[in-house]
């Protein structure tokens, strides 16, 4: 294996890994609060205990996810050092920043968890708000990183690869940052929102009398009724905004191999590399030029207008785009089905059939993030940043990368399998009392 | 410092430094706390290891970030000294993360599982474990920076990736890591808790303050000859007997203060220890990311950045302080020192 693809599959399994942990740790803040807020409202037990089983599982997500962040900067440079050589300053500033929303996530969590009892109510209440809010805003910083990446702006790169006249307003708000900032929290948001009420789904299944995941539903159901149909939106905005600025990212995820006018948009089908070509797709006519540009007629261009150095694997940057898209259509479908039963008042614990639908559309939203995170960094490549620094280029000179891609990969996937053991059990263990050895 | 280098520069120099300061006296003690839980033992074994984990539980993840914090700064404002460290230390840097991530996922899962005593007591021997493997992992990476054998071109590190990591000198430097992280660990709790729990973290923080001189010791002497341009600028320089003195001064005061038992004055006392050695340290280095290729001169990032690095840290800590002040005040106030043991706790 090349030092290149083992510092790949390194990043992208830590990258895998601490992404779940950090869409949790950006939503379930959000769903702890709102079950609080209830319980304040309400003062009625089942919010309380809801929002402290949550509050449980925020704790061991966002502790995964510190130390798998922390992980994250040191290997930017252990394994790209002329990466950061380079890109260090300008995306230094969006790093500081969420290194200080982290900073008051970290602060503002201890006292959330820890401080039930020795802060006044309203304190505790604003800082879970503020856990909320900082996590948000970590996300927001970290996703500015990447679409800078995407769309590097704020330096003039001289003949040596060097960068100068670095404008850090300009490398922070380049053009993919709005779409793409948009579409990950409410990404966050919205996987989050279909996990959780697939969990409780699942159990409210077989319990149909537990107070607990009646609340819970009652809670989580609207915020997933109301990110599905955004989350359609902010994809739309960052397709149109791949149109123009990473036209051969967005022609390889739809395998589109000819400059078309107008362009069909393909619904599946594998790539096949050497007839350059789609099998099994389902061609909508005209439909990637209304996706792209909003006209029917506009011209996309194809892969074969760029060099064949220039594309990144087409087969997986499609299957991937088509997994996100596929997911998030089926998300749609529960919340609008969802939405549809709450306005018609129906009670929830009777709909077996929604319930199911919401059990098996859990991992959904969580699929959708893997694949659009695979879509954005494997469909840049060969770039590390978009037309100035190939990935082969910054890779470390470190020998024997094998050896830390396969640790890392056991590492994670031990990791991974004790967090799921874990929360398995908090969300079996109904009738168990939920005990904290802090 | 060096003639031409930006203020600027300097000033975010100093911020690194008071980053690691700052870590090692709030997260190096939570990595001792670690180090102390193996040493839990006799009738107070489970009071001894709840007491580590009733004082880490609300702020280990945000002393934690001061590691990060530093490391954001160093590759933001310094990005040829962060390019070589990943290389020329990738494996001691590695090994860290290592015990980092076995830590913090060990730590939450004994905390926060519903599971059998074995298993929970699996996971505290992962925290403390991993807990020692952090600091000896991290002195390694202080050795290598100080050693003089890491080397530096244009073209990028020169001398492999074992250099001045793999000597007896990094070894001592990270058993006086950790000598000193359980000092303060042990100082912290003695202050935390009351009876005869107090007295057992008392008895360890001497022991710990005395492995610790001799750890100094075998540091300096090892410095001779695995470091010698640090070693060098230790010796010929006018700050470092006045320096060494104070160190060992607040070290005398801490043993006092812990035979007086006045407990909250030696947390001061072991605090302001750890920050006089990590000082001198700094100092030492002149101005130095990796002695003797990489320093302020050669690894200043862009002049347009520095300046407002060092804004938005400002800024930031106008919320950041007092957030984290407000943290420890409830957590760690004076009429919290009542510790003894917890009888309800089912373990």
């Amino acid at each position: 294996m090349s030092s290149l693809l083992a510092a790949r599959l390194q990043m992208a399994v830590s990258l895998g890994f601490h992404i779940l942990f950090a869409v949790a740790g950006m939503a379930m803040p959000l769903l702890m609060l709102l079950a609080e807020w209830r319980y304040v409202r309400t003062d009625r037990a089942e919010y309380r205990a809801l929002a402290e089983r949550w509050a449980k599982g925020t704790a061991i997500l966002f502790a995964v996810g510190a130390v798998s962040g922390t992980v994250l900067s040191f290997e930017l440079g252990l394994l790209w050092p002329r990466f950061m050589l380079h890109a260090g300053p300008l995306i230094g500033m969006p790093f500081s920043l969420e290194g200080f929303a982290f900073f008051l996530e970290a602060i503002a969590l201890g006292v959330y968890l820890y401080g039930r009892e020795r802060v006044p109510r309203a304190v505790h209440f604003a800082s879970g708000a503020v856990v909320a809010l900082s996590g948000v805003a970590s996300g927001v910083f970290v996703v500015a990183v990447n679409a800078w990446m995407n769309t590097p702006r704020g330096f003039r790169l001289l003949a040596n690869g060097d960068f100068t006249d670095i404008d850090l307003a300009r490398a922070f708000f380049t053009p993919a940052f709005a779409t793409q900032a948009t579409h990950m929290v409410c990404a966050a948001y919205s996987s989050i929102a279909f996990a959780v009420l697939g969990i409780h789904a699942f159990r409210l299944r077989s319990r149909p009398s537990s107070d607990l995941h009646a609340a819970a539903i009652r809670v989580v159901l609207p915020l997933a009724i109301v990110t599905a149909p955004l989350q359609a939106f902010t994809g739309d905005a960052a397709g149109k905004q791949l149109a123009v600025y990473q036209p051969v990212k967005l022609a390889a995820a739809e395998a589109l191999f000819e400059t078309a006018r107008p362009a069909p948009l393909v619904v599946g089908g594998l790539p096949d590399m050497d007839a350059r070509r789609v099998r099994f797709g389902i061609e909508i006519p005209g439909g990637l030029s209304l996706a792209a540009f909003g006209d029917l007629h506009a011209e996309v261009r194809g892969l074969e207008a760029f060099p064949r150095d220039d594309w990144p694997a087409v087969p997986l940057v499609h299957l991937a785009f088509q997994a996100m898209v596929g997911c998030g259509t089926a998300l749609l479908g529960v919340a609008l089905w969802g939405g549809w039963l709450l306005l018609r008042k129906k009670p929830l614990h009777a709909q077996k059939r929604f319930l199911l639908a919401c059990m098996l559309a859990g991992p959904l939203g969580l699929v959708a993030v893997e694949a659009g995170w695979i879509v954005t960094e494997v469909g840049r490549q060969p770039w590390i940043i978009q037309g100035v620094l190939r990935t082969r280029d910054a890779v470390t000179p470190m020998p024997n990368l094998v050896v830390s891609f396969v640790a890392s990969a056991v590492l994670y996937a031990f990791l991974g399998a004790v967090v799921s053991l874990l929360l398995a059990r908090y969300v079996l263990g109904d009738d168990t009392p939920l005990e904290t050895h802090a | 410092m060096t003639d031409g280098v930006s203020p600027w520069a300097e000033v975010l120099y100093a911020i690194i430094g008071l980053g690691l300061v700052v870590y090692a006296v709030t997260g190096g003690a939570d990595l001792g706390a670690g180090l102390l839980s193996l040493f839990a033992h006799g009738p107070r074994k489970a009071d001894q290891e709840r007491a580590v984990r009733r004082a880490i539980a609300p702020i280990w993840e945000a002393n934690h970030v001061w590691l990060i914090f530093v490391i954001v700064l160093l590759f933001s404002g310094f990005p040829q000294a962060f390019a070589a460290l990943g290389v020329a230390l990738h494996v001691p840097i590695a090994l860290a993360l290592v015990g980092i991530v076995f830590r913090g996922a060990a730590y939450v899962f004994h905390a926060y599982g519903i599971q059998t005593a074995e298993a929970r007591a699996g996971w505290a021997r992962v925290f403390g474990w991993a807990s020692v493997l952090t600091p000896l992992a991290l002195g390694a990476v202080v050795a290598g920076i100080s050693s003089g054998d890491v080397r530096v071109s244009a073209a990028g590190v020169t001398t492999g990736f074992l250099a001045g990591w793999t000597t007896p000198f990094a070894l001592a430097v990270g058993l006086f890591a950790l000598a000193l992280f359980a000092l303060l660990a042990a100082v912290y709790l003695t202050a935390e808790t009351s009876g005869a729990l107090s007295d057992d973290f008392r008895r360890l923080a001497v022991v710990f303050e005395l492995v610790a001189g001799a750890c100094a010791l075998a540091t300096f002497l090892l410095a001779g000859r695995y470091a010698p341009a640090l070693f060098e600028n230790l010796r010929s320089s006018a700050w470092t007997w006045p320096i060494q003195g104070a160190t060992a001064a607040a070290a005398a005061g801490t043993l006092g203060c812990l035979a007086a038992r006045a407990v909250r004055l030696a947390r001061l006392t072991a605090a302001l220890q750890v920050t006089l050695v990590m000082f001198g340290w700094g100092l030492a280095l002149r101005g130095h990311f990796i002695l003797p290729d990489v320093s302020l001169a050669t690894a200043a990032s862009h002049p347009e950045v520095l300046p407002a690095l060092v804004i938005a840290v400002v800024a930031g800590s106008l919320v950041l302080v007092p957030a984290l002040a407000y943290l420890f005040w409830i957590f760690k106030r004076e009429d919290d020192a009542s510790y003894t043991g917890d009888h309800s706790d089912r373990s």
